[in-house]
């Protein structure tokens, strides 16, 4: 029993870091995936004096992906029902040529700037429109969600280390005196840790095996998926291959360095 | 006859403290049965301890078994541990083994197989009369049933030298008497050289034995 309580405080301290870390992958992948649609959907848009080209707006600025010549067909269709048709071929020459830009990923105010700046710069612009008020809002709201987010991690990883530290000391002592009777009768290192190793990557198996079914369990239910799909985002919440390898790894790092502690603050007391 | 224990002008102490023995001299051969006595923090268990390793000598030079103590490195001590076997007052069994464990632990750290190992726990545990409590654990027993199992332990790997601290300590005199016989049957059926370290040499022994006495700091042979 006191065994099986030993055990269950390093697994839960584990489980816990693996929750918080995975967690937090899902969160940025979530927040990697918003902003991918944020910048399919968000443009600028460039009004010229003459015709431009699509490569010159991308050698404008690293951060243009595509422009798309906005048409003013329709427009000048509905406006100009009872006008002759040379008159309409004026008209249509003496307009400015609309262009709507596209960009690689969701940009920061100061990317917009930057991305302002450089079009500018291209002689025959002469408006810009970047909308930027209300992408400062969204973006803004979506910083403080990844602060919160990084903040709640941070303070999930330090109390669990916290809970780390206070189960390495109890090992500390429950496994010295073990230790000493060991290396009394001349035992190596290597064979006075090896229960401490076998508890921890023990210890570490579970942990990452529950992490496991756990997130693999919340993977497959449905209404998380429509959540997320309610605000176009498609993601996976966890990838039993790549996500449950790292979470492994972190757990058997995580055990291998408090048994190596242990170890190392060992000291041989008769 | 070969010097199991050489100890010239040695002098031992904790950390930067004063010296607890102080420039001695001693020696023990081969095969004997040595007491070492003194009152109550004359040194006799750090004496001990240096002859195990656990304390590095200040000065002088001590050689247990062919090898020098001073600054002695960690491979060699361990080599040098699994042919002594020491016996507490406090037992020092690992509680959370079997009593049949406990006793394996030197052969374990000595590579014997499970086979040979199980040989000879099942011969020791027979010998120190506790075969019937192989699969219990040290709290369960009485401290003169644990010690016995400590005197099991100590014997399990056949060392070239016993080390016992005090080993009677804290029995009653029926498993007091069970531990001499134990101690005076591996000196003379199986040649094992045994040190004691006790305040008192007790009046059952029938062995013929060396009594070194250690007064303030100096390590005297009784004749």
């Amino acid at each position: 029993m006191k065994s099986f309580k030993n055990h269950l405080s390093l697994i839960t301290a584990l489980f816990t870091i693996l929750f918080t870390i995975q967690i937090f992958i899902i969160v940025e992948r979530a927040i990697a995936s918003y902003e991918q649609n944020l910048s399919q959907q968000y443009s600028i848009i460039v009004i010229a004096n003459s015709t431009l080209q699509n490569s010159r707006f991308i050698e404008a600025h690293p951060f243009i992906e595509r422009s798309e010549t906005i048409t003013v067909d329709d427009v000048l269709e509905r406006l100009t029902r009872d006008m002759k048709q040379k008159n309409v071929d004026l008209l249509k020459l003496s307009l400015p040529k609309f262009y709507r830009i596209y960009l690689k990923s969701y940009p920061s105010p100061r990317d917009i700037d930057s991305v302002g700046n450089a079009l500018k710069k291209i002689p025959s612009v002469s408006k810009i429109e970047s909308f930027a008020q209300s992408h400062d809002t969204l973006y803004n709201l979506l910083l403080l969600f990844k602060n919160v987010v990084s903040v709640f991690a941070l303070t999930i990883l330090a109390v669990t280390t916290l809970l780390i530290i206070k189960e390495m000391r109890l090992w500390q002592f429950q496994h010295s005196e073990r230790m000493n009777i060991m290396a009394l009768f001349g035992a190596p290192v290597w064979l006075r840790s090896a229960v401490l190793f076998r508890l921890s990557i023990v210890d570490a198996i579970i942990a990452s095996g529950l992490i496991n079914a756990a997130f693999s369990a919340i993977e497959h239910q449905r209404w998380i998926h429509e959540q997320l799909g309610a605000l176009s985002i498609t993601l996976t919440l966890f990838d039993p291959i790549r996500d449950g390898l790292m979470l492994f790894g972190i757990a058997m790092g995580i055990s291998i360095v408090l048994a190596s502690m242990i170890i190392m603050g060992h000291k041989e007391e008769v | 006859m070969d010097k199991v224990i050489l100890a010239q002008n040695l002098t031992l102490s904790y950390n930067t403290q004063e010296s607890i023995i102080n420039d001695a001299n001693l020696s023990i051969n081969s095969g004997s049965f040595v007491f070492i006595t003194g009152a109550s923090g004359s040194g006799k268990s750090t004496l001990l301890k240096a002859f195990f390793g656990a304390l590095q000598p200040r000065s002088g030079s001590l050689i247990v078994g062919g090898v020098e103590m001073k600054d002695i490195p960690s491979k060699k001590l361990n080599f040098l541990r699994r042919h002594l076997g020491i016996v507490f007052q406090d037992y020092k069994l690992v509680k959370e083994w079997t009593i049949e464990k406990n006793v394996m632990l030197p052969l374990i750290i000595s590579g014997y197989t499970k086979e040979v190992s199980e040989t000879q726990v099942d011969k020791l545990l027979q010998h120190v009369r506790m075969t019937h409590q192989s699969g219990k654990y040290p709290p369960e027993l009485s401290g003169g049933e644990q010690q016995r199992i400590a005197m099991a332990r100590a014997l399990a790997h056949n060392p070239i030298m016993i080390l016992a601290d005090e080993p009677t300590g804290n029995l009653d005199d029926y498993s007091a008497n069970l531990i001499w016989r134990l101690l005076e049957g591996a000196n003379t059926q199986l040649k094992t050289t045994v040190v004691v370290v006790t305040h008192h040499i007790p009046e059952e022994i029938t062995t013929d034995y060396k009594h070194y006495h250690i007064e303030a700091g100096s390590i005297y042979e009784v004749v």
